[in-house]
């Protein structure tokens, strides 16, 4: 079969370089996204730089973006990205420089991994043999950190868009293998950390985004929610997000409303006057566009909805489920 | 010019690698790592089955010391293999200490699976992705420790003067500005050779370069003539399916659906060791009852439970590359070339007869696998052997006298090199792929599994051929960032010396022994042949043979079934 792409070019020392070259070549049926780049490297153009090494999905080298989407080019079979008349497009990963071509500098990436202590921590004694560990725990644990590190979650994370401090998907997913390791004992310093941290786990927006491109479903937003979860079980203190949450929850169970003028200083602190007098302004604005039902909040206004004890046995079944379930 | 300066430099970041920097750093040595590859994308992430340690209760070293010796057809050397299967356990302990989270039995110990040739389960595991969660643990070690760590650093040659090593010549993939890099001592890890075949099992970076670079400067290789096959790889892209699938029950069947091993193994069946099994199926595909080529694996009795939980890598694999679910059909395979016997030969401290290199991993041979290796045995070899060679090379820094700096005449060689070959541009010579592609079917073709002496004869002037065209070869990419085109060329360089003294040893070897199986002298012969090939480069770049004994402590050879 013929396949046809188009590659993006770019020399990164040189910003203005980067353009678009086409390529057809003739491929075997089943032929992966490297197999095709790979014979452009070999035969039409040797200048063509990319990643690449196992060419079975475990390296994590080859992550590019192929139609707008980040995807490990020796897991994508061509033959499925075939566009009708339009050939392939394929470009770097986002969310970091590029050095050449299709090579992007992780460096980025591994930076945030540095900032999870990303190795076991043990103080303790040390065992005879090995740890004595429960099989699914291991399990749990391997299934996390069977990562490849390959970015693509990171490319194509909508806060690291935004927002360049975000620890993101990949790095939260390592701190999870950590977290969830009974043989680790710095499991509160760890949440603790990643609760308060400049771009931590509260800021993910739960695009889900990161679980689409996952090529090896480790479904790195579900780890961040695990994660949150950890910190308010844990009742780790100090977190906005933590604390949010429990604002948040507080409010539907007490009126069946979300209160929305409490949320803010029970989020950030009540006595946290610097915090709330910067978001005076804004909770103007809001209130002079009936976004703020102020009224509700007032004491005297402040009634349940007609239907809060149902509310409220939501709220007990679910609690009860959640320790159904630990047991 | 850029020069670096270390105590120890460790060429390659797998496993083998990683683990001796962190011994070197623990034993007081100022060590750097350098790696073509970002360490994490090494191809000992890609081992999927296990490694071996005799933990279990009734099991005991010497009985893993004898299956090695055995499964190594008797070239092993004793005193290494010892060695090995003695302090296999503590290190598989320290492994799980550092945080690696292998499978686990019911009461929570490090579960173990059969695996070939083994006398006992003794492989252990974390799921089929063995290699990438020990490879993970021990990068975060070489985080933690504050190794430095040049990555995207290819490495072209080491610098020899009056006789010691003072270092490597590396070009960042970055710049393309070849850096001196002095060091007092040099521990090549750079792997497996894997890509002289096509297919192969092997990534795409297992090009040989330690190997080839260590013998350019030197160094002697050993037992080059032995490739494992191993009996379960895809057919076109060369992809291996874990023998794990056999070690949790899984059957090999002919096109007539029978379970054809029992025929040539009748006690191990698919779990003989891994010669045995890749000469049954190549029979049988010769012999007419093979399927496109290839044989069938079948794991549909365990179960889709069982396959998802161990086997899941391997299940996904065969879905993306071959469109086959393994819950429900058989996957086609055939043997592929996948492990180099062979390499740079060292002591049981990874010291080579060159002072100031020592090599672990791989690329070196100590030799715990002789003409045949037992699968998880190579991944220990990593930790075992790295880590000794990080003892030895830290120890021995210790005692070599400061020297002065090296000066930029000693990138001159390379210099001239790369300048030649930027001006082949436009020039009529050919495409690196060219030369490689036929380098690597010759390679299948003659230097497979059966082998005789017309075939070789062929190949070796097959390989002569190659070397002159490669002469000619032609570079596209002029430029200085990532290039990719100038590193493919300076590897295959290597790789036609080293495949030349495979194709030597293999042809002189005039016996059948573990991995390499002569048509025309079918027997083993102990007398005259059980002893290692040593070679060495001439001038010419062709290989000079010569034999050394093999050390035997406890076993002597017998016959072996499996
Ligand atoms: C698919 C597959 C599955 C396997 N499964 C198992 C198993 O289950 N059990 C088992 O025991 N064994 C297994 N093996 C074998 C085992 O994985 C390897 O032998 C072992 O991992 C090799 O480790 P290493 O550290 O020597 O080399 P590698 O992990 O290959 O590392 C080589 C390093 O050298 C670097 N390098 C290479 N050339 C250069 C250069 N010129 N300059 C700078 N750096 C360089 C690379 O960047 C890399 O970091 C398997 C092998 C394959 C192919
Ligand atoms: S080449 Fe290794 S993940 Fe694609």
């Amino acid at each position: 079969m013929d396949v046809r792409l188009k590659v993006k070019r770019q020399d990164g020392t040189q910003p203005d370089s980067s353009h678009y070259d086409e390529y057809t070549v003739e491929m075997p049926e089943g032929a992966t996204m490297l197999d095709a780049l790979l014979q452009v490297r070999d035969y039409e153009d040797g200048g063509l730089a990319l990643r690449y090494s196992c060419r079975s999905s475990i390296c994590g080298s080859c992550a590019m973006r192929v139609n707008g989407r980040a995807r490990l080019a020796c897991k994508t079979k061509a033959s499925d990205m075939a566009n009708g008349d339009e050939p392939i497009l394929v470009e770097p990963l986002g969310n970091m420089p590029v050095i050449k071509d299709l090579v992007t500098d992780m460096e980025v990436h591994w930076d945030k991994v540095r900032r999870i202590t990303p190795w076991l921590e043990n103080s303790g004694p040390e065992p005879e043999r090995e740890h004595i560990v429960m099989h699914e725990t291991m399990v749990d644990v391997s299934n996390a950190l069977s990562c490849i590190q390959c970015g693509a979650c990171v490319s194509d994370c909508t806060v690291l868009e935004v927002d360049k401090h975000f620890i993101g998907p990949a790095a939260f997913a390592k701190a999870y293998r950590f977290v969830g390791d009974p043989r680790d004992d710095t499991t509160m310093d760890r949440l603790k950390a990643l609760s308060s941290a400049k771009g931590g786990i509260w800021d993910c927006t739960r695009c889900n985004i990161c679980v689409e491109v996952c090529p090896k479903d480790i479904r790195p937003m579900d780890r961040i929610m695990q994660l949150r979860e950890q910190v308010v079980n844990a009742g780790v203190e100090g977190g906005i997000g933590a604390r949010h949450g429990t604002a948040f929850a507080g409010s539907v169970r007490r009126t069946g409303r979300l209160d929305e003028v409490r949320l803010l200083p029970e989020s950030v602190g009540m006595f946290n006057a610097p915090r709330l007098l910067k978001e005076l302004p804004g909770a103007f604005r809001m209130m002079r566009a009936g976004k703020l039902p102020w009224k509700d909040t007032l004491p005297l206004f402040s009634k349940p909805i007609a239907g809060i004890a149902h509310v409220r046995r939501l709220f007990d079944n679910a609690r009860s489920e959640k320790k159904e379930a630990k047991r | 010019m850029t020069v670096f300066q270390h105590d120890v430099l460790v060429i390659g970041a797998g496993l083998a690698g990683m683990r001796a920097a962190i011994e070197a750093a623990r034993n007081g040595a100022d060590v750097a790592l350098v790696t073509k590859l970002h360490p994490m994308r090494s191809h000992s992430g890609a081992a999927q089955g296990g490694i071996n340690a005799a933990l279990g209760e009734e099991d005991s070293w010497e009985s893993h010391a004898f299956d090695t010796v055995k499964g190594s057809d008797y070239l092993a050397d004793q005193d290494a293999v010892e060695i090995f299967a003695r302090e296999a356990p503590g290190d598989i302990i320290e492994l799980e200490r550092m945080g690696t989270s292998f499978s686990r039995t019911e009461d929570g110990k490090i579960a173990q699976r059969p695996f070939g040739g083994a006398g006992f389960p003794r492989t252990c595991f974390i799921a089929d992705i063995t290699g990438q969660a020990i490879l993970h643990v021990v990068y975060e070690q070489v985080l933690k420790l504050g190794i430095t760590v040049y990555q995207e650093y290819f490495c072209t040659s080491l610098i020899v003067e009056d006789g010691e090593v003072r270092g490597v010549i590396a070009m960042p993939m970055i710049t393309g500005d070849l850096a001196v890099m002095q060091g007092k001592a040099v521990i090549m890890a750079t792997g497996g050779l894997g890509r002289v075949y096509a297919p192969t099992t092997n990534a795409i970076a297992c090009t040989g370069d330690g190997m080839a670079i260590s013998y350019m400067a030197g160094a002697p290789l050993q037992d080059m003539e032995f490739m494992q096959f191993h009996p379960t790889s895809l057919k076109d892209s060369g992809v291996l399916m874990t023998e794990g699938a056999r070690g949790e029950g899984g059957y090999l069947l002919n096109s007539e659906g029978d379970r054809f091993m029992g025929k040539y193994a009748p006690n191990k069946f698919e779990l003989a060791s891994r010669d045995v099994v890749s000469r049954a199926e190549q029979t049988e595909i010769n012999e007419g009852r093979g399927i496109d080529g290839c044989v069938l694996l079948d794991v549909r009795h365990l179960g889709e439970e069982k396959i998802s939980e161990r086997l899941w890598q391997i299940r996904e694999l065969a879905i993306d590359l071959t469109n086959t679910d393994m819950v429900h059909e058989p996957v086609k395979v055939r043997p592929g070339a996948h492990y180099a016997m062979g390499g740079i030969k060292t002591d049981v401290d990874g010291a080579a007869p060159l002072p100031g290199l020592f090599a672990a991993g791989e690329c070196a041979n100590v030799s715990v696998h002789g003409s045949n290796r037992l699968g998880g045995n190579s991944l220990l070899d990593t930790i075992v052997f790295g880590r000794r060679a990080g003892v030895a090379a830290a120890a021995y820094v210790k005692q070599v006298a400061s020297k002065s700096q090296i000066s930029e005449a000693a990138l001159a060689e390379d210099q001239n090199r790369i300048q030649q070959w930027m001006a082949t541009k436009g020039s009529g010579g050919e495409r690196p792929a060219v030369i490689r592609g036929e380098m690597g079917r010759m390679m299948r073709e003659d230097l497979g599994i059966f082998r005789a002496r017309e075939k070789l004869d062929s190949a070796l002037a097959k390989i002569v051929e190659l070397k002159g065209r490669f002469e000619n070869v032609r570079l596209e990419d002029t430029g200085k960032v990532f290039n990719l085109d100038l590193l493919s060329i300076f590897e295959l360089g290597g790789m036609l010396d080293v495949a030349h003294a495979m194709v030597a040893g293999a042809l002189a070897r005039e016996e059948s022994r573990g991995a390499h199986t002569r048509l025309d002298f079918p027997e083993r012969n102990d007398e005259k042949w059980l002893k290692h090939t040593v070679a060495s480069r001439k001038e010419d770049g062709s290989p000079q043979l010569d034999y050394a004994d093999v050390t035997m402590t406890k076993w002597e050879p017998e016959v072996r079934t499996y």
